[in-house]
């Protein structure tokens, strides 16, 4: 952040959160194997085989779990590179911090001690640290998978159709929406800052821009809502939202739901402890 | 009692916390008319739209559709929410404030549903509505990631879909560029031409006479002045006045003079 700079680091983050979105919705309208399925066989059976890793306690069955997402994101057009990047690495380097503590303060048998024999890294230690991070690696690639095959407005529709509250529907899909509009915004009120500065501002000063922008885009925020409320009572908005559910499940969705499930009850008793 | 007003504007007041944005208002739109409001900056056209679709109330004075009078009382009454809903629709100057639904099929869907329409029903008026406004091949598109002029025919195709007698328009060709706003103006013409009441606010006066028959002048929040197209941008003193036109100084050899500035669709011309 201090090389870079705050405005800089700001708005590259800006320009990865809008690019990663634009690739998202590319991969999702590509063929391929779980874009062909239905979004509530997907958001089922994805869900189970995350809930699978969850509950497992062994190492090899949360692995076997993991290659699958893998080959199914494959399958799906979603390439190597791209898990890698922006599930694995991330998920490791968050995940690997939490798990690190694990390593010496697990009770168990020593592996490896420091030098003054006050700290050991523990056998139990390491199974713990890597049941944590595989059991998050696999959860964080099926749901990602999950999110890139799937149109987000599909997601929704299928949401609803479990009986998810339309409120709570409607408020993740206008917060989709608008989170673009928003980062749009701040991207440009940061650029025009940038373009009118002359010389080297120091950190102090780069942060209270981007806290200051972050204080205007929080205004506009509010207007924006306040208009896009009226702009839904206009079209007889009352508060109760109707959407058009238009899926039609085929025997090929019936039976990958079949496989899905079978794979997770599969993994959760072999994975028991 | 018959009335052949749409809008009846009387006395109307409104103003933004303690900043007044109209000022004793009156304004009546007859049916089947296209009226246009022009003013400056802050002259109060997008205010007065607002409150002519009943998302706000004045503070003094009174607004009625076709006699019955637009209270947030008689709003809250289903029956007249849906009518009233159903036969005025307002198209935003700020198409992303429009645009709140996840793709172009869903934008245009969501107020027939909100009308209670069945789903067949909604998706072959959908689907007509985009194949009339030429963006079926937007259908499946995040609105966000259309172009300005595409955002306007969304915008608009999402309230035409409900085939309302009034449309109100605040400034349908802002930020579009020359070829969108020719496209969008024939689109509008086409709309008049099934003698519905249009209401638009501008202050383009090069498209007046493509949309207008009657044009009201708005200064300071409050009508000053409502006549023809032609009246109205030939009455050079009125416009100066409005903050419509500004003075253009140039020169002729050595001769420097001004004179109000006034673009047409055709030409430039003033007398020397």
């Amino acid at each position: 952040m201090s090389r870079r700079g705050a405005i800089a680091s700001t708005l590259v983050g800006l320009s990865t959160a809008l690019g990663n979105a634009l690739v998202s919705e590319t991969i999702a309208r590509k063929p391929g194997w779980l874009q062909s399925l239905d979004p509530r066989v997907k958001l089922t059976g994805l869900l189970a085989l995350v809930l699978a890793a969850a509950l497992s306690h062994r190492i090899g069955v949360i692995l076997a779990l993991w290659l699958g997402a893998t080959l199914l994101g494959l399958l799906s057009r979603v390439s190597l590179p791209t898990l890698a990047t922006r599930v694995w690495l991330a998920v490791l380097l968050f995940t690997g911090v939490i798990a690190l503590p694990a390593l010496f303060l697990t009770p168990g048998t020593p592996v490896l001690s420091s030098p003054d024999g006050k700290l050991h890294i523990t056998e139990q230690g390491i199974v713990a640290a890597t049941l944590l991070i595989t059991r998050v690696e696999t959860a964080a690639t099926l749901t990602t998978l999950l999110a890139l095959t799937t149109p987000w407005m599909q997601i929704l529709k299928s949401l609803r159709s479990f009986g998810v509250p339309q409120e709570f529907v409607m408020m993740l899909n206008m917060t989709h929406r608008y989170i673009f509009v928003l980062a749009e915004s701040a991207s440009q009120m940061l650029e025009s800052r940038n373009s009118r500065t002359v010389g080297i501002l120091s950190s102090a000063a780069q942060r209270a821009i981007v806290a200051r922008t972050a204080g205007v885009l929080m205004g506009k925020s509010i207007e924006l809502g306040n208009d896009v409320y009226l702009a839904m009572q206009s079209r007889a908005f009352r508060g109760d939202t109707k959407l058009l559910t238009g899926f039609r499940m085929t025997s090929r969705d019936f039976l990958a739901l079949s496989g899905f499930l079978l794979i997770a009850m599969i993994a959760i008793w072999l994975g028991r402890a | 009692m018959s009335y052949t007003a749409v809008f009846a504007a009387h006395n109307v007041d409104f103003h933004y916390d303690q900043v007044p944005a109209l000022r004793q208002l009156s304004l009546t739109v007859q049916t089947g008319q296209c009226v246009a409001l022009v003013g400056a900056n802050g002259s109060g056209k997008s205010t007065l739209l607002r409150l002519l679709d009943g998302l706000c109330f004045p503070a003094a004075g009174s607004i009625s559709f076709h006699g019955e009078p637009l209270t947030a009382a008689n709003l809250a009454d289903n029956k007249f929410f849906l009518s009233f809903r159903r036969r005025v629709a307002l198209v935003f100057q700020n198409p992303d404030v429009q645009l709140f639904n996840p793709t172009v099929f869903d934008e245009v869907a969501f107020g027939p549903l909100q009308m209670g329409w069945n789903s067949a029903e909604v998706i072959s008026r959908v689907d007509a509505t985009l194949e009339m406004m030429g963006i079926a091949n937007l259908r499946d598109r995040p609105p966000y990631r259309l172009s300005g002029g595409e955002k306007k025919r969304v915008a608009l195709a999402s309230v035409i879909v409900l085939d309302p007698e009034v449309l109100l328009l605040d400034e349908p060709t802002a930020l579009l560029d020359p070829r969108s706003q020719s496209q969008l103006i024939d689109l509008i013409q086409n709309w008049r031409g099934t003698s519905k009441t249009v209401i638009t606010a501008t202050h383009h006066l090069e498209i007046l006479e493509d949309i207008a028959d009657r044009v009201a002048v708005l200064e300071q929040g409050s009508v000053t002045a409502v006549a023809s197209p032609q009246q109205i941008l030939s009455d050079s003193e009125l416009l100066l006045r409005a903050n419509l036109v500004h003075a253009h100084r140039h020169r002729h050899g050595d001769l420097i003079h001004s004179h109000p500035h006034l673009h047409s669709h055709s030409k430039h011309e003033h007398e020397h």
